[in-house]
């Protein structure tokens, strides 16, 4: 994007709660059963039949509420959103509107240039709608399984300015979202999903550009592309002269575009008014207080003291922290006595590359990767054998010390026997050595690489490095 | 036994224990009277027989064994057709649910079911309860009973004219802003609109959910006191439900009205009310002067900002709860739509009635970004006004009287062009919903044309009990003869 501008994105956040049933009848929530199983004359809205609110609904949003530093409401309320659609059986959708649950919070991620504070707008609670399946060859079916499956929608004010801070908040967000338990935001389920309302403007300009909203973004990755592909063609049309329109995109993940979906001109007046049906909603300190005694140590409380015991750096604890087992798993394995920079390293790298899209589960115990940033702690390992070491441990979990020992991989340090290799080494590659005394740095790598050869990728590298540039004098 | 129609619920009930007749005995004779007489009264939208008969005949057996059976056993009743029955068709009296059958009964239903009452089937309405003379009904025109030309009132017209006219031993109406009482002052029967939250609305097609009570109407008030006895009660169904001791309304019914302070609300008997009505209430107030209670005239000033209000809430309500009939899940389909929109389109325009989309569009209007603050809101604040005058009221009296419509039943066809005036009737009875508090209404008498005139007591919030004692004392007083024993015109 033309450095030029900037973009100012704002994200809608809808999360599915976790509780048993549905937000007004007892339905379950459970994901994937056959469709139209988990619906009942309530949630496909019959006549005469009445909502019922779910307390635990209320619960669980007034603690997202809690977590993201938001004020909560003493006295909220339920309205109806009116739309005809085919997937809102009762042709309203209960949500709220002038009284949300939880109002003005925010949370801290970390950016390019440092920690920066995203405000939080509100967090409302509401329900969800069926589910439209367009047949091959026509016909549309409705599945009304995912009728009345609590949300909570998280609005977050227009503080994001980059891509990458509106994934570190998406982050950020799910990961207190997972710590608090009251949703599994699985976004491949569809239980966290983003809207994302983006414009743009000239740098240094204070007044907004008009927006554009592009929803139902159900992965990091497509939330990252969308804003990229959308800053762009926003700035390209201003370019040329052109007014953006006020309208509602899709993000097709097939081309990276997004396209025209809804005109605002289209748009609808949804004629929100308070559900008759519902009383309000009360909330007192003691709810309150019993709530707030529930929140467990939070991500930013963990990479505070990660940062502090432990020394690790901002970016490396936010890391280890987004994900609540993997934050957990490192403390176990930091218990054990392992050196907490190494472990950080080594799960930030080697259990990162091979724990698959959306796991947390790390097949090896705690005490054996402690053990295994004990053997590269004391130098008995390098980082190429570590690096082995792990993979195998994923496939089969045992003590690092004995594979050490079986497979004689422990590192080579011995240095009279480095610097006779290094002299052998030099001595073979003449024009190697030639080079980098003529100033070519590079030829040392290949020097490097074969003394790794000859130790069979167990030399010390610090040693190897210092004994070849001083046979190299 | 034909004269068994004309039997009070206590009396059948007495009768049933007593093996006078079965159960099966009073529901045959009520099927019976229903197919001479309904075709000319119109009453009924669906006559379920075999259920009626299957429901009477295990009565029977259950009596045989000698098991303990509660008061209103093999009672026979009609249910107004927005109450849904599971396994009989539920219409609204409208072509978009035409075909429509519940898969769920209405708690109101589950509690008559426990009581072992007889359903003899659906009544006529105005269509979706939206109407005061059941003319809006897509279906069919219900008759007075006293006057076959006139109208029974409405919107639970059908409720009405079967009770008056031994169609029924007792119904069940709904009233969002006098669709029980104004029916039932027309047709010279009995007809309480119970304290909002007292009846669960679980089941009852919604007009307007803010308003809308289920009640009884019945031939005379301890009848009312014995279905109200049923029905109220706490539902976790329904989240407006209040959960609270509701006692038995009978036990002291007949406890009189010593020292009980009745009020008489100056605006509703001004310009506008028929001076036969207004002796006639006037009179009902000289005779509770008479059982010892001591009456006051007081000021209402709210009336005529009640109704605006009532209209404009209702209407927004119903646009809303209306809504889900779209064709795409149950009742009505149109079948010649291009596209979705084009579907609902359609569906909606053949499938409700004038008066329903005068209401939709009054009620869209009324909610829509620019207009909210003048119309919805406005009429919010009014709601409170009203409720807060009752209190006042409240404060030193314990029961308001007043007339229940302005007029007595009229023609048929006479008000249909002119919904302004129609809507205009409903002026003494809306008050009473915008403020949730239970009212009854009771024959007081007849006009020259011999048609009769009902007269409203308006309570404290479940002060139902109290409401029943008082009607039941002027009911007992001979003041008028015994609604009961008053002959219907068929």
């Amino acid at each position: 994007m033309d450095q030029a501008y900037e973009m100012v994105i704002g994200l809608e956040v809808h999360v599915e709660l976790k509780t048993k049933s549905k937000i007004f009848c007892s339905c379950p929530t459970a994901f994937g059963a056959e469709p139209n199983t988990q619906c009942c004359p309530v949630c496909m809205g019959m006549p005469g039949t009445l909502p019922v609110l779910n307390g635990q609904v209320v619960r669980h949003a007034v603690k997202a509420g809690l977590a993201t530093n938001c004020g909560i409401t003493r006295y909220g309320k339920q309205d109806r959103k009116n739309y005809f659609y085919p997937d809102l059986p009762k042709a309203y959708q209960i949500s709220q509107y002038d009284l949300p649950l939880c109002k003005g919070g925010y949370l801290d991620i970390e950016a390019d240039e440092g920690q920066k504070r995203i405000g939080i707008t509100r967090i409302h609670i509401e329900e969800d709608a069926g589910k439209l399946v367009h047949r091959e060859g026509g016909g549309t079916l409705i599945d009304f399984n995912r009728c009345g499956v609590p949300l909570i929608e998280i609005v977050s004010e227009p503080d994001i300015r980059s891509a990458q801070e509106a994934r570190a908040y998406l982050q950020k967000l799910r990961a207190i979202l997972l710590y608090i338990g009251v949703s599994d935001c699985k976004m491949n389920e569809g239980s966290f999903r983003a809207d994302v309302n983006l414009s743009v403007r000239k740098r240094g300009d204070m007044a907004l550009g008009t927006r554009t909203e592009m929803k139902n973004l159900n992965s990091f990755q497509f939330v990252v592309k969308a804003i990229e592909y959308e800053a762009n063609r926003q700035v390209e049309e201003i370019k040329a002269g052109k007014e953006i329109a006020q309208e509602t995109r899709r993000f097709d993940q097939n081309s990276g575009k997004t396209l025209t979906m809804r005109r605002k001109e289209n748009a609808q007046d949804y004629r929100y008014f308070p559900d008759p049906d519902l009383m309000p909603i009360t909330i007192d300190d003691a709810y309150l207080a019993a709530l707030e005694s529930e929140i467990p140590e939070l991500p930013d409380e963990r990479k505070r003291k990660y940062m502090e015991q432990y020394g690790l750096k901002a970016y490396d604890a936010e890391q280890l922290v987004t994900e609540k087992e993997i934050a957990d798993y490192f403390e176990a394995a930091a218990s054990c006595g392992g050196d907490p920079k190494i472990l950080s390293n080594l799960i930030l790298s080697e259990i990162y590359r091979l724990l698959p899209q959306e796991k947390t589960a790390v097949p090896i115990t705690p005490q054996n990767l402690a053990k295994l940033a004990g053997l590269i702690a004391e130098g008995k390992i390098n980082s190429s054998v570590s690096k082995k070491l792990v993979s195998e441990m994923w496939e089969n979990d045992r003590d690092p010390e004995k594979l050490v020992a079986e497979q004689g991989l422990e590192q080579v340090s011995d240095g009279g026997l480095l610097r006779s290799l290094a002299r052998k080494v030099i001595a073979g590659d003449p024009k190697s050595a030639s080079d980098y005394r003529g100033g070519k740095e590079k030829a040392l790598q290949s020097l490097i690489g074969k003394m790794m050869a000859e130790t069979k990728g167990k030399g010390n590298p610090v040693l190897i490095r210092e004994l070849l540039l001083e046979e190299l004098k | 036994m034909d004269d068994l129609t004309r039997l009070s619920v206590s009396e059948l009930s007495a009768n049933l224990a007593r093996r006078e007749f079965s159960a099966a005995e009073a529901a045959q004779s009520y099927l019976d009277k229903i197919s001479s007489s309904d075709k000319a009264l119109g009453a009924y939208l669906t006559v379920s027989e075999l259920k009626a008969m299957e429901q009477a005949r295990e009565v029977d057996e259950m009596r045989l064994r000698g098991e303990e059976l509660p008061s209103l056993a093999g009672v026979p009743a009609g249910i107004k057709d927005n109450i849904c029955t599971k396994g009989v068709k539920t219409t609204c009296a409208s072509r978009i649910l035409g075909n429509f059958i519940p898969p769920y009964d209405a708690h109101v239903m589950e509690c008559l079911h426990r009581q072992k009452v007889v359903m003899l089937g659906k009544l006529n309405m105005d269509e979706f309860a939206m109407g005061s003379s059941t003319e809006n009904s897509h279906y069919q025109v219900t008759h007075n009973p006293h006057s076959p030309d006139r109208v029974p009132g409405g919107s639970s017209g059908g409720s009405a004219a079967a009770v008056a006219a031994g169609e029924a031993a007792f119904a069940l109406g709904s009233d969002t802003g006098g669709s029980i009482r104004q029916p039932a002052s027309f047709c010279g029967v009995v007809g309480v609109k119970p304290t909002y939250g007292a009846v669960s609305r679980y089941g009852l097609v919604a007009f307007a959910s803010s308003l809308d009570q289920i009640g009884p109407l019945s031939r005379t008030v301890r009848d009312a006191a014995l279905v109200l006895n049923a029905i109220m009660g706490y539902d976790r169904r329904d989240s407006t439900s209040v959960d609270r001791e509701y006692g038995d309304l009978t036990r002291r019914i007949d406890q009189g009205v010593r020292g009980m302070r009745v009020a008489l609300p100056r605006e509703y008997f001004a310009e506008g009310l028929s001076e036969e009505i207004r002796d006639a209430v006037y009179a009902a107030a000289k005779a509770y002067e008479k059982l010892g209670a001591e009456v006051t005239e007081v000021s209402l000033p709210t009336l005529d900002s009640a109704l605006p209000a009532y209209y404009v809430i209702s209407s927004a309500e119903a646009s809303s709860n209306l809504a889900r009939f779209d064709g795409v899940k149950y009742g009505f389909c149109a079948q010649k739509a291009a596209d979705i929109d084009d579907l609902y389109l359609a569906t909606r325009s053949e499938g409700f009635g004038a008066e329903v989309k005068r209401r939709i569009m009054l009620g869209t209007y009324a909610l829509s970004s620019g207009y909210y603050d003048a119309y919805y809101k406005k009429a919010l604040q009014v709601r409170t006004l009203v409720m807060r005058d009752f209190e006042r009221v409240f404060q030193d009296h314990d029961c308001i009287l007043s007339p229940v419509a302005p007029t007595t039943a009229y023609k048929i066809g006479e008000k249909t062009t002119n919904p302004l005036e129609m809507y205009m009737g409903d002026i003494y009875t809306v008050p009473v919903n915008i403020a949730g508090l239970p009212a009854l209404s009771m024959p007081c008498g007849v006009d020259s044309e011999g048609l009769p005139i009902g007269m409203q007591l308006i309570g404290r919030a479940f002060g139902e009990a109290e409401l029943l004692r008082a009607a039941y004392a002027y009911e007992q007083c001979g003041a008028l003869r015994g609604p009961g024993k008053e002959g219907g015109g068929f």
